[in-house]
């Protein structure tokens, strides 16, 4: 009996009406936590019940404290009939687990209803006893820690990171065809969401464990789906990164990184922690990406793994440059050994743990989907991402390299068919971080090699030279002039901190569509698996031309997403382009006429050549790419000289031509050739011109931050978007398609950069795309993203001249100033269970209020949230003089009148002045300008919302937009029960609508994660204790 | 081929002024979007017209979700739905209840039932203002009203308490409601010219003298309805008019007063017993509520339109008054100077108010 959870309930508000006659409603509550029950009274005739009911304790095993939620239900009672649900919540009691995280989850959460949605609010109080339990055989993995958070979260440091580890549950669906079953939906989506809350609980145990094994203590990058099968039922799937982290305490001279900016992280941690990695170059290509089919079961159709790079000798690139560069190796290989997949799900990384980067390695493989049989045995989609996972394992070998960072893996179905897809970027890290003797190494300077600039050094190719894989061009490194380096790079993390890049950096998207005929089973996977290849292969050309066109020479956070309808496919790859230092400059475009014609063809070309150039002209200037002027070398190329043009060939031309050599040097010696073979080509290069640039002030980009500004301010918005575009019936043309998904996304953009215009400057971060084809005639994009405020003044050289800091410090204040009215205000007692005016009453609320003792109630439950955090007691009793002397003061202001009047008024009005916490929410790991001194657990919730009356709801906006704001809501609601204040991380990795407008339908399921946390500002941390009436803000945000 | 469905939603509303404004105006989104056109909205940031119509919408639908917060907006603070700043919950407030006084002057004392409500749209024609918009001020106006008629203690404290109106907002529908609850007449054609802040101006003189409230503000009173007690006194000045002696005294003192300091002293004198009659018969009639009702008709045609027929001045209805109220305390048997002076003050700062073209 290892744990004890006890649940409380204190009151409820806004209760929507239940009984028509009297307008009011008479609720209670069950709280159910596995097979126990509770239920408080009934308390009567009232939409602000106050049940305040006795502790509820359930005694259970920590395994089921982990696999369970809390289910509350809040009902109407009804003495002839049947209650009425009004609506439930489910909490996740696993951040009380963990010691480190929330002691108490308290306050008020919305009472959701998979058919009305929120329904009013119920306040709650959770807390759990857990006893030490020696058992070694245990199932549970309590204390085990989750991030999203795809680096190591801010107030952290990994002492060793172990690796990857994945997990995957089956269950039947309870419900996937919604509509014509005889359960109501909203029964089986109440069973749905419930399920998979506990798959999702049983799913995070299982993966602590395996931590536990391993030796670790949290999971970093944790990453888990849904696979919604349809008939053969539902799948949970979860990846991350296993570590050691250890609590960085604040006094030490090792503070963590500033969260605000990366500037000062770059700043410190070169000289900090001098690099203690070496290079000796080998090779690098852009991509190594393959594209591989195999079909399930009996029926395989195997599809020649295609590689477009060009890679002739795959898997020989073991050859060892020289000894040192063996030692290396050898350590890294040992530490890597023992791990069946060396995979690393993060996309950022400590100083020092990222050696080189080989390139982006990706795999796809088409799947029949049948039932699963045996729900405790999934060995069959185990074993579906146990081939990918070798595929993508023996790619980066290919690389030369033996690991694969910034790792994801996802699906798309349709029907019984479904594509499974993985990506990563092959790279070679140091063992320190994996090696439980180096646990001291954090700032060693390395022994292995001579350090390589660690500006440049992850561009260095870290396969043979001699042995090529793919044809590459490959210089000396432009910043260091000792290694040789690709000419582009591409790559699925985010941009090391440390990279010196020229100018900045835009958000670059290639878009595709493909039809396919309408075909089922094998057939349907076999025409799928044939198109994967070619749809990689354009998506990857359009990249290149719109990386050259932008005069840029390297991909991060590339995105590869392609997604499967009944009569399409749609491809969608978005990354963040930037101009690396370290690499060459890249050459322009080159238009080539195959037929060599007449002459208005030749003027069109000529024409058209002008434009690209000029388009190139303008982006340099748009992004600042002003490369220096290097002194050509003469670089010992292996690659003879004729094919120093890469040349890029449309999917459909014949790539043997090789014959018509022309001059195309304008200059650059390696410009990218464009063929016009037919009038596809010139759609095409149409298509490449139409990408219109944001509009002054706005940058974009699909990594954390944008590379090349660093000066952010706290201005900040993160929002979601969706569209759904109905195609026509007309006979649609692969172009026409094209085009029509081209136009959708271009113009999501704008209306993103419209909406959010006077935010100005600013930068739209993480921009994260996702696509789907729902129905026939239907294309889904929904974007989720975080768009922040930047100096402009402030430019980057300030950054890199070490400007002065105090003068950076008073404008960002003085920003925060401006933006202060974008945060709400702080959360003040009524949002606070203990507060007086809740316990008794709301007769003599005003009366409470206007006395001396509210300020000291609302201490004592301030200090009850706070008193953990035993470092920060100098900072906490600031804050709680600030929280509630600005709380008196704002009840005061609400309750102006005298005594003796205000008690006569009508109680139930008596509700203003109390606020409700404010929770920012972002995807970004941190938020600018301050510190996440606390993470409270990870946010990871399943909603579903369905609707019988679409019409009278708005329509399918209306009902969309309602259920995201909800969304928000209840994730906010959680976020502040545990403690915090802002959600970092946040994504919204499922998003599946799905409607019926004949019966005036729709329903929509969300999936979202994030990590809960505590920040505070910068300029807070620092500050002495200022007067409390000049410190309101401050108490805004620490709440 | 369209777009079958498009949303945006910021984690904090995001919301302009100006699209609120349209929304509240009652316009349609294409009207909207065809007004932001005009307005030069895509000079400052380039977009396409589709572009303004998908914001708009998004926008229109979020105003739209909010609205039930507004109708309740201390609700506004404490929903979860919305992440507002509490300035911009401010402004949404402020704006949902701000009201055309075109719209108001045309509902001022009617009762705000149904049948009103179902009328509506011959405002809306005659003001020019969408009859969305006419709905949402007329629901408004309901509302409101609804809150505070019961209540006790200062109307503008109490509908700024409900309602976290700004103080003149707030004084606004103090008017209104009080006008709605004692139904003055408004509507009738001789008092067309009055506008809606002469009325307004009139309610706040009423419910600061002539309610329960006035008389001590720390009594537990209404402010809506004017008090029996002083309404039952101003029977007693009718001695002023049936005492002939009184009269007589009466018009010679404001005739001595007012000798060469008003142009129009010759038809004063003439006029000066028709006057007063007119003045305390206003008095003694006000126990009776449907006389009530008629306060200013009668204020307008016993007194404003004989003036105004002799070409009184402003000046001269002011010294005429003034006089005329403080002469009184010199007649020797007038007892009934409190409740006289409770009902000349606020009817002279009425009539002056009243007084204009």
């Amino acid at each position: 009996m290892p744990g004890k959870l006890k649940a409380k309930i204190v009151a409820g508000r806004h209760l929507p009406v239940m009984d028509r006659a009297s307008d009011l409603t008479d609720a209670f509550v069950e709280v159910k936590f596995g097979n126990t029950t509770f239920k408080t009274d009934v308390y009567p005739k009232s939409l602000n019940p106050q049940w305040n009911s006795e502790w509820f304790k359930f005694e259970v095993d920590d395994e089921d404290l982990q696999d369970e939620p809390l289910q509350i239900t809040v009902l109407d009672h009804d003495t002839y009939s049947a209650n009425d649900a009004i609506g439930k919540v489910y909490i996740d009691i696993d951040p009380l687990l963990s010691s480190e995280a929330a002691t108490v989850i308290s306050g008020w959460f919305p009472i959701y209803d998979t058919i009305h949605g929120i329904r009013g609010e119920i306040n709650v109080l959770v807390k759990v006893d857990l006893f030490n339990d020696l058992n070694r055989f245990r199932q549970s993995s309590c204390g085990v820690k989750f991030f999203c958070t795809t680096s190591i979260p801010r107030c952290y440091r990994a002492a060793m990171v172990h690796g990857f580890v994945e997990e995957l549950v089956v269950n039947e669906d309870p419900e996937y065809q919604w509509i014509d079953r005889i359960r109501t939906p909203r029964a089986s989506n109440e069973a749905r969401q419930r399920l998979i809350s506990l798959m999702s609980g049983e799913l995070q145990r299982k993966i602590g464990l395996k931590v536990l094994e391993m030796g670790g203590n949290a999971v970093v990058g944790y990453l888990q789906c849904f696979d919604l099968e349809g008939e053969s039922g539902l799948v949970v799937r979860a990846i991350g990164t296993a570590c050691t982290l250890e609590k960085l305490s604040n006094s030490s001279a090792a503070a963590p990184p500033a969260c605000n900016s990366p500037s000062k992280d770059i700043k410190e941690s070169p000289l900090a922690h001098p690099p203690g990695h070496g290079c000796r170059s080998t090779h690098s290509s852009p991509v190594h990406t393959a594209s591989g089919s195999r079909l399930s079961q009996n029926f395989s159709v195997s599809v020649p793994t295609l590689i477009f790079t060009g890679m002739g000798s795959g898997g020989s690139a073991g050859k060892e440059g020289g000894p040192l560069k063996t030692l290396l190796r050898q350590q890294t290989q040992s530490a890597l050994e023992q791990r069946e997949f060396p995979f690393f799900t993060l996309t950022s990384f400590p100083p020092g743990f990222l050696i080189h980067v080989g390139g982006v390695v990706s795999a796809r493989s088409v799947k029949l989907l049948d039932r699963i049989h045996n729900p405790d045995e999934p060995e069959t989609r185990d074993a579906w991402w146990e081939e990918i996972r070798q595929e993508i394992k023996s790619h980066a070998r290919a690389l030369g390299c033996h690991a694969v960072v910034g790792y994801s893996e996802s699906t798309s179905i349709c029907e019984e068919v479904c594509i499974l897809s993985a990506s990563g970027t092959a790279a070679v890290l140091h063992p320190k971080f994996m090696q439980e003797g180096c646990l001291d190494g954090y700032s060693d300077p390395s022994r292995l090699e001579e350090p390589s600039p660690p500006s440049c050094g992850f561009c260095h190719i870290p396969y043979d030279e001699l042995n090529i894989p793919f044809p590459a061009h490959l210089t000396y490194c432009y910043h260091c002039r000792r290694q040789k380096v690709p000419d582009v790079l591409f790559t699925t993390i985010d941009m090391p901190a440390e990279a010196a890049v020229t100018g900045k950096g835009c958000l670059i998207q290639a878009r595709l569509c493909r039809l396919k005929k309408k075909a089922q089973g094998e057939v349907n996977a076999t025409a799928i698996s044939n198109l994967l290849p070619f749809m990689e292969y354009e998506l990857h050309t359009q990249l290149m031309n719109k990386l050259k066109l932008r005069g840029m020479n390297a991909l991060f956070g590339l995105r590869i997403q392609i997604s499967v309808g009944e009569n399409m496919l749609v491809g969608l790859a978005s990354a963040t382009a930037v101009y690396l230092t370290a690499l060459p400059t890249p050459g322009g475009i080159q238009i080539a006429g195959k037929t060599p014609s007449d002459i208005t063809y030749e003027q069109h070309i000529s024409n058209m050549q002008k434009k690209i150039n000029d388009t190139i002209a303008k982006n340099k200037e748009l992004y600042e790419v002003n490369p220096p002027e290097v002194i050509e070398e003469v670089i010992g190329s292996p690659i003879p000289e004729p094919r120093q043009r890469s040349r890029l060939f449309r999917s459909h031309s014949e790539s043997s031509d090789e014959v018509s050599e022309l001059d195309l040097s304008h200059g650059k010696k390696d410009a990218f050739v464009l063929e016009i073979d037919d009038t596809d080509a010139v759609e095409d290069i149409h298509s490449l011109l139409t990408d219109t640039p944001a509009p002054a002030g706005f940058y974009s980009c699909n990594t954390e931050i944008m590379p090349g500004i660093y000066n952010w301010t706290s201005g900040l918005q993160m929002f979601t978007s969706v569209r759904v575009f109905r195609l026509s019936n007309a006979n649609l043309t692969n172009q026409g398609l094209n085009k029509i998904f081209n136009d959708l996304c271009e113009n999501l953009l704008k209306s993103l950069y419209f909406k959010l215009r006077s935010m100005i400057p600013c930068c739209l971060c993480h921009l994260n795309f996702t696509v789907a084809v729902p129905e026939d005639e239907l294309i889904q994009v929904a974007v989720t993203a975080v768009a922040m405020t930047f100096d402009k003044d402030q430019a980057q050289e300030n950054w890199k001249l070490g400007a002065d800091k105090t003068h950076m410090k008073a404008i960002v204040e003085n920003e925060e100033q401006l933006q202060f009215p974008l945060e709400l205000c702080t959360e003040s007692p009524s949002t606070n269970p203990f507060s007086p005016c809740r316990g008794t009453g709301l007769q003599e609320s005003a009366n409470a209020h206007a006395t001396p003792r509210a300020a000291s109630v609302d201490y004592s439950s301030f200090a009850d949230r706070w008193s953990s955090w035993i470092e920060l007691i100098r900072l906490k009793a600031q804050t709680i003089r600030r929280g509630s002397i600005k709380t008196t003061s704002s009840l005061e202001k609400a309750s102006p009148l005298p005594e003796g009047r205000s008690r006569s008024l009508r109680s139930t009005r008596s509700y203003a002045g109390s606020t409700v916490a404010v929770v920012k929410m972002t995807p970004l790991s941190f938020i600018p300008g301050t510190r996440i001194i606390k993470y409270l657990g990870i946010i990871n919730m399943f909603f579903i919302r369905e609707t019988t009356s679409l019409r009278e709801e708005g329509g399918v906006s209306g009902f969309l937009h309602a259920f995201i704001a909800e969304v928000f809501a209840m994730v906010r609601a959680h976020v502040a029960a545990l403690g915090g204040n802002a959600v970092v991380s946040y994504s919204m990795k499922e998003c599946v609508f799905m409607e019926n407008p004949n019966k005036n339908q729709a329903q929509c399921l969300i999936n979202v994660s994030g990590d809960a946390v505590i920040f505070m500002r910068e300029s807070e941390l620092e500050a002495t204790p200022a007067p409390p009436q000049t410190s309101c803000s401050g108490g805004e945000v620490t709440t | 081929m369209s777009m079958e469905l498009d949303v945006f939603v910021g984690n904090t509303m995001l919301l302009d002024e100006e699209v609120y404004k349209l929304w509240l105006d009652g316009y349609t989104v294409g009207d909207a979007v065809r007004l932001r056109l005009e307005g030069g909205v895509l000079q400052e940031c380039e977009a396409s017209e589709e572009v303004l119509h998908s914001d708009t919408m998004d926008q229109f639908r979020t105003f739209q979700m909010c609205e039930r917060f507004l109708h309740c907006p201390s609700k506004l603070a404490n929903q979860l739905l919305f992440q507002i700043p509490p300035h911009r919950q401010a402004m949404l407030i402020e704006r949902y209840y701000m009201f055309d006084s075109g719209f108001a002057r045309e509902l001022l004392g009617k009762k705000l039932s149904k049948g009103t409500k179902k009328d509506l749209d011959d405002v809306s024609a005659k003001t020019g203002i969408t009859l969305k918009s006419c709905r949402r001020q007329f629901d408004n106006f309901k509302r409101v009203f609804k809150a505070v008629e019961e209540l006790k203690g200062p109307l503008v404290e109490n509908i700024q308490h409900h309602f976290l109106l700004s103080d003149r907002l707030a004084r606004d529908y103090a008017a209104v409601v009080f006008f709605a609850n004692s139904r003055f007449e408004t509507g009738k054609r001789k008092l067309q010219y009055l506008s809606f802040q002469d009325f307004a101006f009139c309610a706040r003189q009423l419910i600061s003298y002539w309610t329960v409230g006035s008389v001590d503000s720390m009594l537990e009173g209404m402010d809506v309805d004017l008090e029996k007690e002083f309404l039952h006194d101003l029977k007693d000045l009718k001695i002023l008019i049936t005492d002939k002696d009184m009269l007589d005294q009466h018009k010679s003192l404001v005739c001595a007063a007012l000798r060469g300091k008003i142009k129009v002293f010759n038809e004063m004198e003439g006029n000066f017993k028709n006057l007063s009659r007119a003045l305390v018969n206003i008095a003694v009639k006000l126990t009776h509520t449907k006389d009530v009702r008629d306060l200013f008709i009668d204020l307008v045609e016993k007194f404003i339109e004989p003036c105004r027929s002799d070409r009184w001045a402003v000046g001269d209805i002011r010294l005429f008054l003034t006089h005329y109220t403080s002469t009184a305390h010199k007649l020797d048997t007038f007892r009934h100077l409190v409740i006289w002076d409770r009902y000349m003050g606020v009817v002279k700062s009425c009539i002056l108010k009243m007084y204009h073209d």
